[in-house]
């Protein structure tokens, strides 16, 4: 399965971008194949607003099924469990380190959004 | 010179605008309508949080409701082609999959989605998002009409409140605009289509650095402005030499009086706490009628 965690960099190193609507990009990683590849988020940057909506369609369409991040909006919330990807609050350290932490099941998927929606 | 007929003519549209919150655009706005001889119409825009009607103390005779039209989607018809989410600058529809989502709190109104549709699949529905509430011969002198605009707990989108408030602007008389802080899309709505702004700036840093957002905003639309800086001896003189060296017309300065503070404090306005700037008020909205007749409707 694929999972999509927020960056500003592009390798398992780089720490995760707390952030989901605003972030850079996505790391989409690949559990089966242990690859990854990188998702552009930067339409998103300076989006007046809908950017946690925006996000949250790319990673539906990137194919993952799985989001770690560090914050979750309500409408991003909303799209993403629509389309039934499970949302993994991880905000401090590297993918590697979130992915290792998913991995051994201490993540716990979020049953709501953790932060309150914002208006322009 | 102006005769009080003159004035009782006076059709000027009058929007109190600020940048920095919390200057005394509703504290003026107030004043001036009671310092009219004249009949004035008081509209409240500042539709997030209205507060002209604590001064006022308006007996309300009507309430209208405020909506706007959002897109409806009937799923049977909806094919999930994504077209409606494509047009969309607001990202207020959205496809995924095989799910299309409205967010109508992301919604600007503009129909492209439903214009787009292939499967005719989308409707307009009214949504309530605010209310109106008018009053007549509110004041000492029972000479205003005060129009108020709420926008509803929740509700994001401020600017179609304001229009909807600013549709009550009769064609024969003085109207004031209480206008929203800032400098983005509710203010911008609420000045637009005035004849004149007052700006009301504070003599501090920050009033000064919004008060600068606020000029520049007023130069991109081309409308004639002028500064009133409330409070004045309360700070520095930072204001003053720039509107000097911009050549913007300072034209009245408030001073810092505590009397106001404690007016205030009771729900009173500034003219409650000093009469004595009733005149000048007065002098004002003549100097600035006149201005704006010989410069804009001088060829009419």
């Amino acid at each position: 399965m694929k999972i999509a965690i927020s960056t500003s960099g592009s390798t398992l190193d780089a720490p995760i971008d707390s952030r989901f609507g605003r972030a850079v990009r996505f790391l989409v990683y690949d559990t089966e194949q242990k690859t990854f590849s990188m998702v552009e988020n930067e339409q998103n940057l300076n989006a007046a607003q809908g950017a946690g909506i925006q996000a949250a369609k790319t990673v539906v369409d990137s194919g993952a099924q799985a989001v770690i991040s560090g914050h979750c909006g309500p409408k991003a919330f909303t799209v993403l469990s629509s389309a039934g990807i499970a949302i993994y609050h991880c905000e401090t350290g590297t993918i590697q380190e979130a992915l290792e932490q998913y991995a051994s099941g201490k993540l716990q998927p979020a049953k709501d959004a953790n932060v309150e929606g914002h208006w322009v | 010179m102006l005769t009080l007929k003159d004035i009782g003519f006076n059709n000027m549209k009058l929007a109190i605008a600020s940048g920095k919150g919390g200057t005394g655009k509703t504290t003026l706005s107030v004043a001036l309508a009671q310092a009219s001889t004249a009949a004035v119409q008081l509209l409240d825009c500042d539709v997030e949080e209205p507060n002209g009607h604590i001064f006022i103390k308006p007996e309300f005779t009507s309430h209208e409701q405020v909506g706007i039209a959002i897109p409806e989607l009937d799923e049977a018809l909806c094919t999930n082609c994504g077209k409606c989410g494509e047009i969309c600058q607001f990202s207020a529809i959205v496809t995924i999959a095989d799910k299309t989502m409205i967010f109508g709190d992301m919604c600007h109104s503009c129909g492209g989605c439903i214009l787009v549709c292939p499967q005719k699949a989308l409707h307009e529905q009214e949504k309530v998002i605010g209310s109106i509430d008018s009053a007549c011969a509110c004041g000492r002198n029972s000479n205003i009409e005060f129009i108020k605009g709420t926008l509803d707990i929740g509700q994001a989108m401020a600017p179609p409140v304001i229009r909807a408030v600013k549709k009550k602007i009769r064609p024969d008389m003085l109207t004031i605009i209480d206008c929203p802080p800032g400098t983005s899309c509710p203010m911008i709505t609420a000045v637009t289509g005035s004849d004149f702004v007052i700006l009301v700036t504070e003599p501090t840093p920050f009033g000064l650095h919004d008060l600068i957002l606020a000029v520049e905003t007023m130069r991109s639309m081309a409308l004639p402005f002028g500064v009133v800086v409330n409070r004045a001896g309360s700070g520095d003189n930072r204001v003053s030499d720039y509107c000097s060296a911009e050549n913007i017309p300072l034209l009245l300065q408030i001073a810092d009086d505590r009397r106001v503070a404690n007016a205030y404090s009771r729900g009173e306005g500034l003219l409650e706490a000093m009469p004595e700037l009733a005149q000048q008020l007065r002098a004002l909205i003549d100097k600035i009628t006149s201005d704006v007749d010989t410069s804009t409707k001088g060829e009419q």
